[in-house]
């Protein structure tokens, strides 16, 4: 009886210092784990720059426009072009007036493709003016050299 | 003595298997979300439209005029600042424009300074509108980061 017992116990290794590591493992991902790309989409790759700097604060009233490389717009998960974005921003718009504000109070971020035309992107700023817009924010990726 | 025996040699151990179950899932989705992700910042233009009030906001100063030629492929062929041509060197539109700026007062705020009008080809890609935009934003000495031309904006699309 007595050695059946002991046999049980030596079966059983120490398991404190995994656990301790494995939380370790798991405090160093949770700190690094960013939840704030959902703003990207996966159709832009953006051009990149060593003179930005990542924004202290976030903008007030952001509108995030993504232009793929083939110039298309996506603005909340609706897909325009330079032409039918007047739609698309008018809804944003009366979002803002809603809370009392001025379409100029709003930032439009544009997250364009860094091979898409320059000229799309300029239609889509113009569109954007058209609307009272006058805050653009033109995003790129920070680079580091 | 059969009591004795059981609370002396025998630990009451909790069970870790459940928990060890748990913690190595959260590992794992942890590990798998992870994507490292480069940091991103804004070049922040104001850019009212400019075809009412240009004409009584634009003083004196005209704006700096830039012109981004492109070939077919939306390649840029050729640079040029106010019809001087600087080929496609961003370098050299950097020194023009630190040449242009050195006169003017730098520093004076996002209020003053000369403006810069980019007037692109419509195919050109937006890559290099960016680079000709941080050319002529400022540049870097090591850390520090110098400004040059503050106020951007866009010709009329050249369709």
């Amino acid at each position: 009886m007595r050695i059946e017992r002991k046999k049980l116990e030596a079966s059983e290794g120490d398991m404190t210092p995994m656990i301790d590591m494995v939380f370790q493992l798991i405090a160093f991902f949770m700190v690094l784990i960013n939840f704030s790309e959902s703003e990207a989409n996966n159709r832009v790759v953006l051009p990149s720059s060593q003179l930005v700097k990542p924004p202290e604060a976030p903008l007030e009233f952001p509108i995030i426009l993504h232009i793929a490389q083939d110039g298309e717009v996506i603005l909340g998960g609706d897909t325009y072009t330079a032409e039918t974005l007047k739609v698309g921003l008018s809804r944003e718009l009366s979002v803002i007036k809603a809370e009392k504000k001025n379409p100029g109070d709003a930032n439009v971020i544009i997250r364009a493709h860094k091979d898409a035309a320059a000229g799309d992107v300029q239609e889509v700023i113009r569109a954007a003016q058209e609307q009272k817009l006058e805050k653009f924010a033109l995003r790129v990726n920070e680079d580091q050299r | 003595m059969k009591f004795r025996n059981r609370s002396g040699d025998v630990k009451q151990e909790v069970n870790m298997t459940a928990m060890i179950d748990i913690v190595f899932l959260l590992l794992v989705f942890f590990m798998v979300t992870l994507k490292i992700v480069v940091q991103e910042g804004d070049f922040s233009v104001k850019m009212p439209l400019a075809s009412d009030k240009s004409g009584a906001v634009d003083d004196t100063e005209l704006p700096l005029k830039l012109r981004l030629k492109a070939d077919e492929n939306g390649r840029l062929v050729s640079i040029a600042m106010n019809d001087s041509q600087l080929g496609t060197d961003f370098d050299s539109l950097r020194d023009t424009v630190i040449g242009l700026v050195s006169g003017s007062k730098p520093g004076e705020g996002a209020e003053g300074g000369p403006e810069v009008e980019i007037d692109t080809d419509y195919n050109l890609r937006y890559e290099y509108v960016i680079k000709a935009i941080t050319a002529v934003s400022g540049y870097k000495v090591g850390d520090q980061t110098v400004k040059l031309i503050e106020k951007i904006k866009f010709a009329k699309p050249r369709r």
